[in-house]
Formats: C-alpha cells, sequence, structure tokens
C-alpha cells in the first residue's frame, strides 16, 4: 500500500514539470517565438498598410505586379496537378507493390527536399541554355523554355516534386493492400478500385499535399530568378516581383505583394491545423516540407 | 517477387519514372556533364580562389551556427509542445509551420526591415553595438528562421511517445531530476534530435532567398555559396557556375547520407526500445 502512495506522488512532477522550471522554459519558447516568428509576421502587415489601406491597394493594383500575381497563378495551375499525378503514381507504386530498387527509388523522390534550389535553377540552365544538352534542339524548333514560362513551371515541380508523395507514402505504407485486393478479387477494374477504394482513404493527404505544393511553388524563389531570367513583367514571378520592388527602393510595393505570399501561407497553415483535427489520415508529422 | 494481384504496376512506376527522369535527374545529369567538362586543373583553380574559398567557409560557420541555435530552441519548443498544456498551445503548434509556409523572398524582407538600422529590433540592437543586418550574424539569423521547424518536428513525437513510465522507473531507483534529464530522456530523443540538426544544417547550407536579402552579399564577408554560383552565371561564367553548383550538390549529398544514416540508427533505437 505504502509503495502504491508513492508511485502516485513520482508520477505527479515528471521532469520539467515543477511550477518553476515550466514557468521558466515555457518563457523562454514564448518570448523566443515572439521574437523570431511572430515579429516577422506582424512587420510584413503592419509595413504593408503602413501608408493606409488605399495605398496597400493601389501598391498591389500596379501593372508590374498584376503581372506577377497572374504569373505564379498560371506557374500553379500547371506545376500542383502534373505533382498530384506524380504523388499518386509514386505512391501507388512503392506501397502497393514490392519490387528491386524500391528503397532506392523512395530515396530518389525524395532527393529534391536535399538540393539548394540554386543547384536546381542552374541545373536546368545546362539542359534547356543555349549552351545546355538540348540547347541546339530546341534552338532548331524554335521553342522557348529558357527564361519564360516552361523554366519556370519546370523548376517549380523540381523543387516541390516530393510533396504530395510525402504525404501519401506513410500514409498508404500503413493502409496496406487488403482493401484493393478484395476489391479486385471481386471484380472491379484497376480504375475502379483506384477511384473508389484508394482514393477516399487518401483524398485529405492529397489536399493537404496538393495545398503545401501549392505554397510552395508560388513561393519559389532561387530556382526560379535562375530559370526565369528576371525580365521586368515578363518574366517576374510574386516572389521576383518582391525582390525587383525592395531593389527599387519601393518598399512600401514590396511588402503589399509579400502579404499575397503571406496570405498564402497563413493559408496554408490553417487548412493543416484543420485537417489535422478533423480527419483522422493526415496526423503525420513528417518533417521537410 | 510475387506477383501482387493488383493492376497498374507498370503504368504508375512508368510515370514516376518518367517525371523523376525528365523533372529530377535529367537536369542532375546535365550539372555534373557540364561540370566535368571543366577539367581538373580549371576545377581546382574555381574551387581554390579566395573568393569561392570565403563563401564556402561563411556558408558553413553560419550554417553551424543556425543550427546549434536550433538545437536549443527546437527542443525547448518541441518539449513545451510535448509536455506542458497551457492556452494557446495549438496556436504555438501551428506558428511552428510559418517558415516552412512563408517563402524565403518574403521571410528575408521582413527579417532585413526587422534587423536593419530603422527596424524594430536593428534600432536598440546598434546603439547596443550590435549590427546584424548586413553581417555574417544576419547571415546566421535568416539560416536559422528557415530551419527551424526541422528541429521541432523530428524530436516533438519522439518525446510525445516517451510516456512518463521510463522517468518513473529512474525515481523510484532514487535519480534526480537532472539525472533522468540526462540519463533517460535525453539519450532516448538524441537520434531523433540529430536527425533534425543534421536536415536544419543541410536547409541552410543551401538557403538562398532569406539569405541574400540581410546579407548584404560583400565578397569575401557576407557572401554565400549560393549567392556566388548566381553571380557567375550572370556574368555568363557557366564554368564556374557548374564547378560551384556541383560541391553544393555534393555536400547535399553528404549531408543526405548522414542524415539517412542517423535516421536509419534513430529507427534501430525504437525498435530496440518497442522490443
Amino acid at each position: 500500500m505504502a509503495d502504491q502512495r508513492s508511485n502516485g506522488a513520482w508520477m505527479v512532477t515528471p521532469v520539467g514539470a515543477g511550477p518553476v522550471v515550466r514557468r521558466v522554459v515555457l518563457g523562454i519558447v514564448l518570448v523566443l517565438t515572439l521574437l523570431i516568428l511572430i515579429a516577422p509576421l506582424a512587420l510584413i502587415f503592419s509595413s504593408a498598410l503602413s501608408q493606409g489601406i488605399a495605398v496597400f491597394f493601389r501598391n498591389l493594383a500596379e501593372p508590374g505586379t498584376q503581372h506577377a500575381i497572374l504569373l505564379t497563378v498560371i506557374a500553379a495551375l500547371i506545376a500542383v496537378p502534373l505533382n498530384i499525378l506524380f504523388g499518386l503514381a509514386a505512391a501507388w507504386s512503392v506501397t502497393k507493390f514490392n519490387f528491386p530498387g524500391r528503397t532506392l527509388l523512395i530515396a530518389l523522390i525524395e532527393l529534391p527536399y536535399s538540393i539548394s534550389p540554386i543547384v536546381a535553377g542552374v541545373a536546368y540552365l545546362f539542359v534547356y541554355g543555349t549552351t545546355g544538352l538540348f540547347g541546339p534542339i530546341i534552338e532548331i524548333l524554335g521553342i522557348k523554355v529558357m527564361f519564360a514560362l516552361p523554366a519556370i513551371v519546370l523548376a517549380s515541380m523540381f523543387v516541390t516534386a516530393p510533396f504530395v508523395a510525402r504525404e501519401l507514402i506513410p500514409l498508404m505504407q500503413v493502409q496496406g493492400t487488403d482493401e484493393e485486393e478484395a476489391a479486385v478479387t471481386l471484380g472491379a477494374s484497376g480504375f475502379a478500385t483506384f477511384v473508389k477504394v484508394t482514393l477516399p482513404n487518401v483524398r485529405w493527404a492529397v489536399l493537404y499535399g496538393a495545398i503545401l505544393c501549392n505554397a510552395r511553388v508560388m513561393g519559389e524563389f532561387g530556382a526560379v530568378s535562375v530559370v526565369s531570367g528576371n525580365v521586368r513583367g515578363q518574366t517576374t514571378t510574386l516572389p521576383l516581383q518582391i525582390e525587383l520592388l525592395y531593389q527599387d527602393y519601393n518598399v512600401a510595393g514590396a511588402f503589399a505583394a509579400a502579404t499575397v505570399l503571406t496570405a498564402v501561407a497563413l493559408f496554408t497553415i490553417l487548412i493543416k491545423v484543420v485537417l489535422e483535427r478533423f480527419s483522422p489520415d493526415t496526423h503525420g508529422r513528417a518533417p521537410g516540407h | 517477387m510475387r506477383r501482387s494481384v493488383i493492376p497498374g504496376f507498370r503504368l504508375s512506376l512508368g510515370i514516376t519514372l518518367l517525371y523523376l527522369g525528365v523533372i529530377v535527374l535529367l537536369p542532375l545529369c546535365a550539372l555534373i556533364l557540364k561540370a566535368s567538362d571543366v577539367g581538373l586543373t580549371q576545377l581546382w583553380g574555381i574551387l581554390s580562389s579566395p573568393r569561392t574559398l570565403s563563401a564556402i567557409r561563411v556558408t558553413v560557420t553560419m550554417a553551424a551556427a543556425a543550427t546549434a541555435f536550433n538545437a536549443v530552441y527546437g527542443l525547448l519548443l518541441a518539449w513545451v509542445l510535448a509536455r506542458y498544456q497551457f492556452p494557446g498551445k495549438r496556436i504555438l503548434d501551428a506558428l511552428v509551420d510559418v517558415p516552412f509556409a512563408l517563402p524565403t523572398a518574403v521571410a528575408g524582407l521582413a527579417l532585413t526591415a526587422l534587423l536593419s538600422k530603422n527596424g524594430w529590433f536593428g534600432g536598440p540592437l546598434e546603439s547596443m553595438g550590435i549590427k546584424v543586418a548586413y553581417t555574417p550574424l544576419g547571415i546566421a539569423i535568416a539560416m536559422a528562421f528557415t530551419s527551424i521547424p526541422f528541429v521541432v518536428r523530428t524530436v516533438q513525437p519522439v518525446i510525445e511517445d516517451l510516456g512518463t513510465d521510463v522517468e518513473e522507473a529512474g525515481r523510484s531507483l532514487g535519480a534526480s531530476d537532472l539525472q533522468i534529464l540526462w540519463r533517460v530522456i535525453f539519450p532516448a530523443i538524441f537520434p531523433a534530435f540529430l536527425a533534425g540538426c543534421s536536415l536544419s544544417f543541410a536547409r541552410s547550407l543551401g538557403e538562398f532567398g532569406a539569405v541574400i536579402f540581410i546579407a548584404g552579399n560583400q565578397p569575401m564577408k557576407t557572401e554565400i555559396v549560393a549567392l556566388l554560383t548566381y553571380i557567375r552565371l550572370e556574368e555568363y561564367n557557366y564554368e564556374a557556375a557548374a564547378a560551384i553548383a556541383v560541391v553544393m550538390l555534393a555536400m547535399a549529398f553528404t549531408m543526405l547520407i548522414i542524415t539517412n544514416a542517423v535516421q536509419a540508427w534513430n529507427l534501430r533505437y525504437l525498435t530496440k526500445g518497442n522490443a
């Protein structure tokens, strides 16, 4: 009996739960978070709105910024669906089948995470640039890839290739192949099995991966700045436009453009919180987006 | 290989390999091909030039400083999120994802404005004699900002899974809080902690957008490797750009191998713990 009582006493204060330690640790974390994570967010909105809401909207309506927003949206509209297709195909092949080289393939899928976007941009230049691998062929065909929309989309796809796949692979690994095997044995076609059995099980993970991917495509700076050529009013995506405005000492304009991307980022985080709370299939905390 | 009853293997593997080949592997091969064209003596000349060496030194030391900061702050943050209950915890948890979701150019712009002479923090700091913007310290802060979530998100689930039974066992044997922390808890989270730190370091080595705004970009002083690559491209010096980019690629691969080794060790550790 005595042992049980003292056992209970030990459980009351796990390490770090004493009132003083708790207050100190929590205090340090909250102050650092305020300084490092909250202050930049607050500054973006306060700088953008510092000259009033009318000036803010005038800055956003500037033709250069408008064009940059349009280009960014177009790039995302092409890159994100292709990435979803790749993510589904990659996850389907590595989780529903066992084949030699599977582990290597998973490592390859995650490779873009560890490569600097600048390296990705430079690498694309050596494929599609005038002195690149396909440079001569592209010139003969008369297609413009480098310093134009195709290169922007391709570089964005490189950087975000793992996003959807990374959400799906751990989830589909846990789910296994039983349900699909049952469906196929009962006579369902491959396509029907995929649409009616697999997809409903992973739809929230697909949505979450797609939204993360979208935020990154819209915000990608390093890779895009190498391959876009940065032609004013033509190949500047929104992050590049922010840099141009900043170099022109138009800080208010730069911050106005930055609020658009900040809003996209905050929306992405909001969706993540909502999905984690309400759906059972996305509580994996995969680091590395 | 056992034949699966599920169809679609060839189609899905085909799409995967085609996409990876065209989007990821082809450009990387082209880069390596270009760098191998350069020739060893010239390659050595580019890489051993004082400006390249200085850029590598600045990048590696500041990435290490950023990782050291993230190691401490990230660990505390993960601990607080896993162990404490307090109002606003959900918001704090969501805030951890800000550096991943916020574009690096936006982060760079905001950090520069905060820490330059007229900024909220830059003014008070400069009156204390600390210059942050346009110095190596600024580079380290930008790198730290963009890679904070790596440490938190790798360590947090491990602390959550740890449970209090091991602590209770330690306490019943008469260990003090510090002994339990050092001898019981820290060894259990160390592999995950190390994996998070190496991810954070790897990301810092390649960071571009956030850094170039705040660095001031002075050659030999605050120039990072990624920026030097970019500058060589703008000068149409493709050989040098390819050579430096290949060095960055090599650093990334090294970090990838280290991280994977640490994670494999981590996994073995976890399964041993469960057995």
